[in-house]
């Protein structure tokens, strides 16, 4: 139906969308009714993820395509809101929505980093990148990099980074999945990966970016709605006004006065400290350096700055950098709101009350372990020592803290589940878009046809894809900490490439080749030592590295900086280096300046360097 | 695409006009991510709300912010190449 109307399609996107916002609000009526009608929980978690996974499938298949435009840049169709909402839910991903508002609870003020992280990175895209990646207007990431820098070797270089920075956010994203779907339809995980492995295949695989785009709208306002709809009941039972963003206010000064009777030193809201309270100079470090690090990141992840070629112009591109960030901001916003109403509900109604009459949610929390529960002085009082919860256990308890009944909790996992796709999906098409069109296409076998290409490019979707759910299937939660490294794999490696490109002439392609490998190596080789090394790493660094122990292992943090910030090293020295062997070698050619003097300016030709006419 | 091509000077006034913008957002980008979390001890004495301000500053107010700043730059940015004639449609 959709199809059909095709260039209506685009034409009547808000009426389309609404009337799937409709029909996703009736379908969670209608398992409200079924829960109050008696059907057991299980079938409606299964009913929850048929049918979203269905709408995604169709989606899919509505959008199938033949032609390279729309397989690779959704035909440089998609309005700027639009690609903006896609944008968020490329971006946000299970770590975003179940483990962030726990990662608030847990670590109070400092874990804000990933809050300033997780969204200043598009200050930076908006500003330096995405309105002239747009305007050079080819298909990839590496693209930029093969015209900009002339040759195959950046072009291979960047394609390098850009797998080993997507491929382990991509097999997060199929444990996330795993653990939501083992959790809520009592799969087993394998199961539930290959389960997840499906839904991202029929997103993607006959449409590309075009099918990805308009499966991660729906998707966004899957999550969105999931998200806000739990906190918004807790703060209108908590403090009369249904606006969690704004009242959690009130939570936390409650939060405040408890802290203050239980004898807790370092209050929720208290910058920079440790368990005593006490301001310690390296816990600031640390948090700037991560926030730093994530930020780079962002604007070098390639499956969120491949989305900015999607958009009609150069202009459409620039706003809708300004969507994609209000869009994640209705989330990110929320999330503190999450993290101190829970807090609020532990330290009010668990802990100093007898084990006997605590809340119902933490009985069914305890049973899967992701909260446990102590009596160590037999006391038959819950003490704080004796209470532990998980950070997953925080947005998914909510609708249970807030006695709603498991369709919210249904709706919430649907949520997680729609986050974790949506990312795995973009993640996916980066990869085999960058190693179809850039390997093969453009190194291999430049005479190759439009349906030999794409044909390729599906095959490879689907290898990496399996590649992806084996690694996720064997090795499950142990490798969950790689998800940090992705962000400072690609600024180390890609970064100081995109940005000087477009904003130094005097980069060339001795230069950002240097920096290119300077950097990757520098973070890759901090991030395995730290993480599998640390004592030698030590020996090596000196006393101010210290080793902290995690996941079984003596982790370095070296020169005090936790291992997953070491972008802090490899971007300033991607960076050097790229100045200083640009310096001495030959500047670019008069070709290669006019070719950065035409994606400066929004209007006119792209000027390639080799004389290639641009795709239009 | 009847494009108005640029002389030599104008596409030089235009980049000149849009690198200042860069470094002014950069600098108000820098600010709401480091600069203000620097004393959010000292900020955390007002209390507004309930919202101890250095903690609503790293939980709300720079991502506000970021907001903000996206949408002002890029319409600032198309002023300018309205200004220049290089605005597209």
């Amino acid at each position: 139906m959709v199809m059909k109307m095709e260039g209506g399609f685009l034409n009547n996107l808000g009426r389309v969308y609404a009337i799937y916002t409709g029909c996703f609000v009736a379908f969670t009526i209608l398992i409200g009714i079924l829960e109050y009608a008696g059907v057991p929980n299980v079938y409606l978690g299964y009913m929850y993820v048929a049918g979203t996974l269905t709408v995604y499938a169709v989606i899919g298949f509505l959008s199938r395509t033949g032609q390279l435009t729309e397989y690779y840049v959704a035909g440089r169709s998609v309005p700027a809101f639009y690609n903006g909402m896609a944008t968020a839910s490329d971006w946000m991903s299970a770590a975003s929505f179940i483990g962030m508002a726990g990662s608030l609870y847990l670590g109070g003020f400092d874990s804000h980093a990933f809050i300033i992280g997780w969204t200043g990175g598009y200050v930076l895209v908006a500003v330096l990148m995405a309105p002239y990646l747009r305007k050079f207007g080819q298909y990839t990431v590496p693209d930029f990099f093969g015209a900009r820098y002339g040759g195959n070797a950046a072009r291979l270089m960047a394609v390098l980074v850009l797998v080993t920075a997507s491929f382990v956010y991509m097999v997060a994203q199929l444990v996330g999945v795993g653990i939501i779907a083992s959790r809520f339809l009592g799969l087993s995980f394998e199961i539930a990966v290959y389960a997840g492995l499906v839904g991202i295949l029929v997103c993607s695989m006959m449409g590309g970016m075009k099918a990805v785009t308009w499966t991660q709208v729906a998707q966004y306002i899957i999550l969105i709605v999931a998200y806000l709809i739990p906190v918004t009941i807790l703060s209108a039972e908590v403090t009369g006004v249904p606006i969690p963003q704004l009242m959690y206010g009130q939570a936390l000064e409650k939060v405040a006065a408890l802290e203050k009777s239980l004898g807790i030193l370092n209050a929720h809201a208290n910058p920079f400290s440790n368990a005593r309270g006490e301001y310690e100079f390296m816990r600031m470090v640390n948090f700037f350096a991560l926030a730093f690090c994530l930020m780079v990141g962002t604007a070098s992840l390639p499956h969120i700055l491949m989305r900015y070629f999607t958009t009609p112009t150069v202009r459409e591109a620039r706003s809708s950098v300004g969507w994609s960030i209000f869009f994640i901001y209705l989330l990110y916003f929320t999330a503190p709101a999450y993290a101190v109403f829970a807090k609020l509900e532990v330290y009010q109604n668990v802990i100093g009350q007898p084990i006997a009459s605590l809340p119902a949610w933490v009985a069914e929390w305890t049973k899967i372990g992701l909260v446990t529960l102590r009596d160590a002085n037999s006391d038959g009082i819950v003490q704080l020592a004796e209470f532990r919860i998980q950070q997953d256990a925080i947005v998914l308890a909510t609708p249970e803290i807030a006695g709603l009944p498991y369709v919210i909790a249904g709706l919430v996992a649907a949520g997680g589940l729609a986050a974790a796709l949506s990312t795995a999906d973009g993640l996916l098409l980066a990869m085999s878009n960058a190693m179809s069109h850039d390997v093969y296409y453009k190194i291999i076998d430049p005479k190759a046809e439009t349906a030999k290409r794409m044909m390729i490019s599906r095959v490879l979707l689907v290898i990496l894809a399996l590649l992806g759910a084996w690694v996720a299937g064997s090795l499950g939660a142990d490798i969950l900490f790689l998800v940090a490294w992705a962000f400072s794999i690609a600024a180390s490696g890609l970064f100081a490439g995109l940005v000087l490109g477009v904003w130094w002439k005097g980069t060339n392609k001795p230069g950002v080749l240097a920096g290119m490998i300077a950097g990757f190596a520098v973070c890759m080789f901090m991030l395995i030592s730290s993480e599998f090394y640390g004592p030698w790493l030590k020996g090596l660094l000196g006393d101010s590295t210290n080793l902290v122990a995690a996941r079984g292992r003596q982790v370095a943090w070296p020169f005090g900086l936790n291992s997953i910030s070491v972008g802090i090293f490899g971007i300033p020295v991607a960076f050097l280096v790229t100045v200083v062997v640009s310096k001495l070698t030959t500047p670019p050619p008069q070709e290669m300046q006019d070719f950065i003097d035409s994606i400066r300016i929004p209007t006119g030709a792209v000027k390639l360097a080799d004389g290639e006419a641009p795709p239009h | 695409m009847a494009a108005k091509q640029l002389s030599l000077e104008e596409a030089k006034a235009h980049w000149a006009k849009t690198s200042t913008l860069m470094w002014i957002s950069m600098a108000i980008w820098f600010f709401l991510s480091f600069v203000v979390h620097i004393f959010a001890r000292e900020l955390n004495a007002i209390t507004i709300l309930g919202f101890p301000l250095g903690f609503w500053f790293v939980a709300q107010g720079s991502i506000t912010g970021y907001v903000i700043l996206c949408f002002w730059s890029s319409s600032a940015q198309n002023d300018i190449d309205r200004e220049f004639g290089v605005e597209e449609e």
